[in-house]
């Protein structure tokens, strides 16, 4: 079934796919595509399903219902060791009686590939590790295992390449090395890679589409810019980046934008922005989008206000300062203001405006739940 | 870097570790004087009596000591059938044991792991058997397989036994004995092994294009080893020196004499002592060959 080399990467398709445990469900229904030679990433915390979907696609599990399709075949039914799949394991499984040469050119030896050590050389090469091919991986650093678990999937140029928080046992420094080295190489050999992960930075930074998964199901999909931009909903906005979210009933509707009204502060969202146009909404706004002054600024229809708030916390963090405004009646919202020395307020208690555009506004389709207002 | 640090202001009165101290001496010394008083001594007199000669003016069962290097030939030339023997069965019932314990202990190990309280229900099960004295059980066997018993009979009628044919005494009854009663020693090293082994390797093979049967013998057998290596060993061994099973009380004839019946017969019964310590000197020294030889080509100190 695993064919010969594959120069390019094959398409995922997973068809109303279903997966049901023993006490709990752990994918509600999922429906999903991955275009071939694609950077995918699957976000979300843990328990969200996100590791199943990988082992169903691996066939390491076996869906309740539903279809997977690789390459436009089905292999919903064939056993893991005939889909053209490599995946990168979290604990990066690598075999303990065997040397990491001999690791990398397991897969190849199983297909009868010709030449598997000199193969297995080249995929080492490629991840700068050729020196160690005579070592135990146990011998090896964390990071080292890493590239190792990364080569013995590679050299088998599979039409899919799974990752399983492959980087999620490195520490910060060499996470950040190994993300760039991963994009670099999915660039260079074009697979197409599925990577499963909590980190939202790593999912932003390195793919090229961003699958938001959240109890069983895909919340929202997309280029990352994209789904930072227009979160649809509350769990996104909150799991991708921070948001402040403002809860009211729609008041008035213009043609191009619907308003609410909250604590006597109008807030207005472009009705292409909002998911919903009627009834009790959410709207949102990044804290970087937004700036405050000491004074009212003049009422616009493109600029949202609230206020007086008080600031109540100023976090420094380096790239940027972080304040906590208290708005009485609308609980807490967050501003970040880039340290480029000309802050406008910087003290502790001081009375401000909070001010952003209305095309940086957001309506989500779901209201957070109760109290819950950052 | 830090233990450079140290080194260069080594506290004194800290010898280096690798030299003897004596606390290390004084901590060995009951472990040394064990085995000199009761593995040395012993051996040192096994080897003297078997170079004894008979004494010309005694009896029967009178010796003299001597270095009659000769007995080691003598009881070579007559016993090296029994020999060839006791090793043969002793690997017949090794390989026996070996197949019937891998899948016993790898469901106890590995399949059951979900459901603890089965898995120490099958446990106790392979352990059972011990409660019961093994000649006990043993002698159970040779009454269940007696020529009376409906197994033979059945067998005979059905065309699987001649009629003058019996199952109590042929080789196939001792070795089926042996395998019973070792069956144990060979299970619980493999659990041990078993029930530490990593699924996530299992499912990192079979992801790796190789079928089940391949991962089987590419990662399982070879994670499994340490455990494969103990148990052959604690079978093996005593087998090979087993003079229950093949006996003629138990499950045996003269026909599937041992090695370790003849030594008893010769002991106990025709009180050749010099030939019996010959022969147990010469299956020390055999199978002492043979595990070196097994535990170098396994490469144990290469496993984990």
């Amino acid at each position: 079934m695993a064919k010969e080399f594959i120069a390019r990467g094959a398409d995922l398709e997973l068809k109303k796919i279903r997966k049901e445990f023993p006490g709990f469900t752990a994918i509600e229904e999922l429906d999903l595509h991955v275009p071939a030679g694609e950077f995918f990433a699957l976000l979300g915390p843990s328990g969200c399903g996100k590791t199943t979907t990988l082992r169903l696609v691996a066939g390491l599990e076996s869906p309740t219902t539903g279809n997977i399709f690789i390459g436009g075949e089905d292999v919903t039914e064939t056993k893991p060791h005939e889909r053209p799949v490599n995946t990168v394991f979290q604990s990066y499984a690598l075999f303990p009686h065997m040397n990491v040469l001999e690791n990398v050119a397991f897969g190849l030896r199983q297909r009868k590939i010709d030449e598997p050590l000199v193969k297995a050389k080249e995929a080492l090469n490629l991840v700068q590790l050729a020196h160690l091919a005579d070592r135990k991986p146990q011998q090896l650093s964390g990071g080292q295992q890493q590239r190792v678990a990364l080569a013995r999937a590679l050299v088998n140029r599979p039409s899919l390449l799974l990752l399983d928080e492959p980087l999620g046992a490195l520490d910060l420094k060499l996470r950040r090395e190994m993300q760039i080295e991963l994009k670099a190489i999915q660039m260079e050999v074009g697979l197409t890679f599925l990577h499963v992960t909590h980190d939202q930075e790593e999912a932003m930074d390195m793919a090229d589409t961003v699958a938001v998964m959240n109890k069983g199901r895909i919340e929202q999909m997309g280029a990352p810019e994209a789904l930072y931009d227009r979160p649809k909903t509350v769990f996104v906005s909150k799991f991708l980046g921070q948001s402040n979210l403002l809860v009211g009933n729609v008041e008035s509707t213009s043609a191009n934008s619907i308003s609410i009204e909250i604590a006597g502060n109008k807030i207005s969202v472009p009705k292409a922005r909002a998911e919903k146009h009627t009834g009790k909404i959410a709207i949102g706004f990044r804290p970087e989008k937004a700036t405050f002054t000491s004074k009212k600024p003049t009422a616009s229809s493109s600029t949202n206000i609230i206020g007086p708030g008080e600031i109540i916390d100023i976090r420094f963090t380096g790239v940027s300062n972080q304040y906590l405004i208290e708005v009485p009646g609308l609980g807490n919202l967050t501003v970040f203001a880039q340290n480029v020395g000309k802050s406008p307020v910087t003290e502790l208690g001081e009375k401000v405006w909070i001010s952003w555009s209305v095309e940086h506004s957001f309506g989500l389709s779901d209201l957070p739940s109760t109290g819950e207002v950052v | 870097m830090a233990f450079a640090a140290f080194s260069s202001s080594k506290p004194k009165g800290f010898s280096k570790p690798t030299k003897t101290g004596k606390v290390v001496i004084a901590l060995l010394a009951p472990g040394l004087a064990y085995l000199g008083a009761f593995f040395l001594t012993p051996l040192f007199a096994l080897i003297m009596v078997s170079l004894q000669a008979p004494d010309p003016m005694g009896g029967f069962g009178d010796y003299i000591p001597a270095f009659e290097i000769n007995n080691y030939f003598v009881v070579v030339s007559e016993y090296l059938p029994q020999m060839l023997r006791s090793f043969g069965y002793a690997l017949s019932a090794t390989i026996l044991a070996l197949v019937i314990s891998y899948p016993l202990a790898y469901f106890i190990g590995v399949k059951a792991r979900p459901y603890p309280l089965l898995q120490k229900l099958m446990l106790t099960l392979v352990i059972a058997p011990f409660f019961i004295s093994f000649l006990l059980r043993t002698l159970a066997w040779k009454q269940i397989f007696s020529n009376e018993s409906w197994i033979v009979t059945t067998l005979q009628q059905i065309g699987l036994l001649e009629s003058d044919q019996y199952v109590v005494g042929t080789p196939f009854m001792v070795i089926f004995g042996l395998t019973y009663n070792f069956i144990p020693f060979m299970t619980l090293p493999l659990y041990t092994s078993l029930e530490r082994l990593d699924t996530r390797y299992l499912e990192a093979g079979a992801d790796l294009y190789a079928s089940p049967s391949r991962v089987f013998r590419k990662v399982t057998i070879p994670l499994s080893m340490p455990g494969i290596i103990s148990g052959t060993l604690l079978t093996f061994i005593p087998i090979a020196g087993d003079y229950i099973n093949a006996s003629g009380d138990f499950l045996g004839s003269s026909s599937t004499a041992m090695i370790g019946n003849v030594i008893e017969a010769n002991y106990l019964q025709i009180n050749d002592y010099p030939a019996a310590s010959a022969l147990s000197v010469l299956l020390m020294g055999a199978i002492l060959i043979l595990v070196a030889g097994y535990v170098k080509k396994s490469g144990t100190e290469d496993l984990l």
